[in-house]
C-alpha cells in the first residue's frame, strides 16, 4: 500500500517541479522566436546592408572593400540630390499640412456635432485604401487630359490650367496633396481619442474664468496632447520615409526623376541597375536620417516621462 | 566572386559522388516572363516542342515588372546552388552572369549546328563569353521604327519624313492642322528610345557605336552630342503636353485613333496595331525612324543557359537551345512576338510587310556595318552606365529650360562615373 501511496505523490512532485520549470521558461521560449526573427530580419539584415554599402557589390552581393567609395559615388549623383531635397520637402509639408488638418478637424468633431460618428469614418476611410489606389486614383484626377483640367474645360472653363503632375518643377506637390488626402484623417482620430480623453472639468473652469474657446484650445488642451503630438509625428516621419509605393504609383519618379524619393533611388540602384553597393549605402543614409530625427526626439520625450 | 566558385565546385564535386541516378527523361527548367498574349503563346509553343522530344518541361513564369521579378527569383536560385535551365537574360547582363561563373558553355550545339553561319558576328558576340556560346538569341527586334497613321498623313497632306529635317517641316504641317505630331510616354525607357533613334540619325552608325558601345569620350563630349541634344529636344517639343507616366501602348493608341500621326518605338508597337485588327502597309504604315534608313538598332531576347550537374537535363538543355534556332520555333515565335528570327538565312514568306523590311534591313545593316546595339535596351552596355544615360537623358526632356552643352558634360560625367 505505502509504495503505491508513494507513487502519486512522487510524480506529482516531479511534475510540479516541471511545471514550475515551464512557467519560469514558458514566457521565455513564445518570445524567443519573436526576438530571433526580429533580431535576423530587422537587424541582422541592417548590418548585412551596413556591410555591402562598403563594397563594390554589383548585381550579387560581393565583399572586396572599398571603403567610402559608394558614397562618394552617392554624394555627387545628381539624382540622389534631387531625391533627398524632395524627402525634405515631402516631409516637411506632408508631416506640417497633415497635423494641421488633423487638429482642426479633430477640434471640429469634437464639438458634439450631429452624425459624427458617420463623418468621422469618412475621413477616416482614406487610411483603409492601400497607397498604390490612392496614387493610381489621383494620377487620374490630376492628368491634364484625363482629369480635373478636362473637366474643367468640359464644363466651359477653358483657361484652367493645373498640369502640376506633369511639370517636373510641381509633380512633387501633387503627392503631397495625395499622401496628406490619405493621412491627414488618421491623424484627426489620433487627437480625437486625445480630446475624449481631456477631462471636460478643465475646459468648465476655464470657461468660469472667462477663457474664450479657441484660447482654451490652444493654451490648455493642445499642450496637454504633447503625447499624441509626439506619436502623430513618429508615424508621419515612418510613412514619409519609407514612402515608396505612392509615388510608383502617381508618377514612378516622374516626369523624369524630378519625384524621386531615396526610397525610390534605392529600389532602382539594387535592384534594376545591378547596383547593390551604392543602393546599400543610400540605404544607410535613409537609416541615419531616420536616427537624426528620432533620437533626438525619443531621448527627450523620454527623459521628460521620467521626471514625472 | 570566388565563394560562388568554390559553391559550385562544390555542388559538382559532391554531383560527381553521388551514385548515378537511375536514367530518365531530361527535365528543362524555363525562366520567363512571356506570360500574356503572343508571347505566351510563343512560349507554349516551345514547350511542346520540347515535349515532343522526350523532354519534361517545367514552367518557370515570374510576371511582372519587365522582368524585374524575375531577375530576383533567379538570383536567389543561383546564388542557392539550384538554378533553372535556362533564363530569359539579354544583352551585356549575359556577360555579368557569365563572369560569376554561373553559365554554361553551348559551343558543342553551335558547332554541329553552325551557330556561327546562322547569326550576324553583332548579335553572336553578345551571346559569348570568352569566345564561347552562353546563351540562344530568340528573336530580333528593330527599334529604329516609325509607325505612322495614314489617314492623318492624308489629312495634313503630308509624307512620312525620311530625315529628321523633313520630320520638323512634316510635324508643323500636323500640329497646324491640329494633330499631335508624335505619340509619346513620357517614361525614362522611352524617352531613351527616342533618343537612340535620334542619335543614331545624328550620329551615323560608327560614332553611334563609339559613343554607346566603347564610350569614347572623344564623341561624348563632343559638339557632335550636342547636337543630338538639340535635335533631340526639337523632336520631343511635338510630343503633346500630358505625356508624362504614359505607357507606350496608350501611345501606340493614339496613333491607332489617329490623334497622333506617328510614333518613334520597336517593333512590338506591331502588337498594338495587330489587336486593333489593322492590317500593316494599308491601315497602318512602319517606316525607318527619321534619318536612319539602311540602319538597325537591335534588341535580341535570349536565353542564357545555366551549369546543371545532371545528364539527362543537361542532354535537355542543349536540346532546348538547338530547339530554339530552329527555323520551325523561329518562325512561329517570331510571327507572335512581332519581331523577326535572329537566322538571316530564314524565309520570310509566312511574315507580314513590316517584318520583310525589318529582315531586308537587317541582311544587309548586318553587311554594311548599320547594325548597332541599341543602348535603350540593354545590349550596348551595362545596366548600369544605362541607367545613368536614361537618367541624364530624361532629365532633359523634361527639364523647363534644355540646355545641351551642359547636359553633354553632365552625359560624359555620368558614363565616366559608371565605368
Amino acid at each position: 500500500m505505502e509504495h503505491i501511496q508513494r507513487r502519486p505523490t512522487g510524480v506529482a512532485r516531479a511534475s510540479s517541479g516541471l511545471m514550475d520549470g515551464l512557467q519560469r521558461w514558458l514566457p521565455k521560449l513564445v518570445v524567443a522566436p519573436t526576438f530571433i526573427l526580429i533580431g535576423i530580419g530587422i537587424y541582422g539584415y541592417m548590418l548585412w546592408t551596413g556591410v555591402l554599402s562598403f563594397t563594390n557589390s554589383s548585381f550579387l552581393p560581393s565583399y572586396d572593400f572599398v571603403g567610402l567609395a559608394q558614397y562618394a559615388k552617392l554624394m555627387e549623383s545628381e539624382r540622389w540630390l534631387v531625391a533627398s531635397r524632395n524627402l525634405a520637402i515631402f516631409g516637411g509639408l506632408f508631416i506640417g499640412i497633415c497635423l494641421l488638418i488633423g487638429v482642426v478637424l479633430a477640434i471640429f468633431l469634437d464639438q458634439r456635432i450631429r452624425q459624427e460618428g458617420a463623418i468621422r469614418t469618412i475621413y477616416l476611410y482614406p487610411m483603409a485604401l492601400s497607397m498604390i489606389v490612392t496614387g493610381t486614383v489621383w494620377r487620374w484626377i490630376l492628368n491634364p487630359s484625363l482629369g480635373l483640367e478636362k473637366l474643367m474645360h468640359d464644363w466651359g472653363w477653358t483657361s484652367f490650367s493645373f498640369d502640376w503632375l506633369v511639370d517636373s518643377d510641381f509633380a512633387i506637390y501633387t503627392i503631397v496633396m495625395a499622401a496628406v488626402w490619405q493621412a491627414s484623417g488618421f491623424v484627426m482620430a489620433l487627437f480625437l481619442a486625445g480630446l475624449r480623453g481631456v477631462d471636460s472639468s478643465i475646459m468648465r473652469a476655464a470657461r468660469v474664468d472667462g477663457a474664450s474657446l479657441p484660447v482654451i484650445y490652444w493654451k490648455i488642451i493642445l499642450p496637454s496632447l504633447r503625447p499624441v503630438f509626439f506619436s502623430s509625428v513618429m508615424v508621419l516621419a515612418h510613412i514619409a520615409i519609407k514612402s515608396f509605393d505612392l509615388v510608383m504609383a502617381m508618377t514612378s519618379g516622374g516626369p523624369g526623376y524630378s519625384t524621386d524619393l531615396p526610397a525610390v533611388f534605392m529600389y532602382a540602384h539594387t535592384f534594376t541597375r545591378g547596383q547593390m553597393g551604392l543602393g546599400s549605402a543610400s540605404a544607410m543614409l535613409m537609416l541615419g536620417a531616420i536616427l537624426a530625427l528620432l533620437v533626438p526626439y525619443l531621448y527627450s520625450e523620454l527623459r521628460e516621462k521620467r521626471h514625472d | 566572386m570566388n565563394i560562388f566558385k568554390r559553391h559550385l565546385t562544390a555542388l559538382a564535386v559532391s554531383a560527381a559522388l553521388m551514385p548515378t541516378a537511375a536514367v530518365q527523361a531530361g527535365e528543362v527548367e524555363v525562366l520567363h516572363w512571356w506570360t500574356a498574349g503572343g508571347e505566351a503563346r510563343a512560349a507554349a509553343a516551345l514547350k511542346q516542342m520540347m515535349e515532343e522530344q522526350g523532354h519534361t518541361w517545367k514552367d518557370f513564369a515570374v510576371a511582372g515588372g519587365g522582368g524585374e521579378a524575375a531577375m530576383t527569383v533567379l538570383k536567389t536560385r543561383a546564388v542557392s546552388g539550384n538554378p533553372p535551365a535556362a533564363a530569359q537574360i539579354k544583352g551585356l547582363d549575359i556577360r555579368e552572369w557569365a563572369e560569376l561563373g554561373f553559365l554554361t558553355s553551348l559551343d558543342s550545339v553551335a558547332e554541329s549546328e553552325n551557330w556561327d553561319q546562322l547569326i550576324p558576328p553583332m548579335i553572336s558576340d553578345v551571346m559569348k563569353y570568352e569566345g564561347e556560346y552562353v546563351a540562344v538569341p530568340v528573336n530580333v527586334h528593330r527599334v529604329n521604327w516609325l509607325w505612322v497613321n495614314p489617314d492623318v498623313m492624308e489629312d495634313a497632306g503630308v509624307e512620312i519624313p525620311t530625315t529628321l529635317d523633313e520630320f520638323f517641316e512634316v510635324a508643323d504641317k500636323l500640329k497646324a492642322e491640329g494633330y499631335i505630331p508624335l505619340a509619346h510616354g513620357g517614361q525614362p525607357w522611352q524617352d531613351a528610345t527616342v533618343f537612340d533613334a535620334v542619335a543614331l540619325a545624328q550620329l551615323g552608325p560608327e560614332d553611334y557605336r563609339k559613343a554607346f558601345v566603347d564610350h569614347d569620350m572623344d564623341v561624348i563630349n563632343s559638339e557632335k552630342m550636342e547636337e543630338v541634344f538639340s535635335q533631340f529636344a526639337r523632336v520631343m517639343s511635338y510630343v503633346d503636353d500630358d505625356a508624362a507616366g504614359r505607357d507606350w501602348n496608350t501611345a501606340t493608341g493614339m496613333v491607332i485613333r489617329g490623334e497622333a500621326a506617328m510614333q518613334i518605338m520597336g517593333d512590338w508597337a506591331k502588337g498594338e496595331f495587330t489587336a486593333a485588327e489593322l492590317t500593316p502597309g494599308e491601315d497602318y504604315l512602319c517606316a525607318p525612324a527619321p534619318g536612319t534608313a539602311g540602319q538597325f538598332t537591335f534588341n535580341v531576347d535570349s536565353f542564357a543557359m545555366f551549369s546543371l550537374t545532371e545528364d539527362e537535363d543537361i542532354k535537355a538543355q542543349k536540346d532546348l537551345a538547338r530547339t530554339i534556332l530552329e527555323p520551325e520555333f523561329q518562325t512561329l515565335f517570331n510571327q507572335n512576338k512581332g519581331s523577326i528570327p535572329v537566322r538571316t538565312d530564314m524565309d520570310m514568306g509566312a511574315f507580314d510587310t513590316c517584318a520583310q523590311a525589318s529582315m531586308e534591313t537587317f541582311r544587309s545593316s548586318a553587311e554594311d556595318g548599320g547594325l548597332v546595339p541599341s543602348f535603350s535596351h540593354g545590349l550596348a552596355t551595362t545596366s548600369y552606365i544605362q541607367g545613368q544615360i536614361f537618367d541624364v537623358v530624361t532629365n532633359f526632356v523634361n527639364s523647363n529650360n534644355p540646355d545641351p552643352a551642359k547636359t553633354t558634360d553632365q552625359l560624359a560625367a555620368a558614363i565616366q562615373s559608371a565605368m
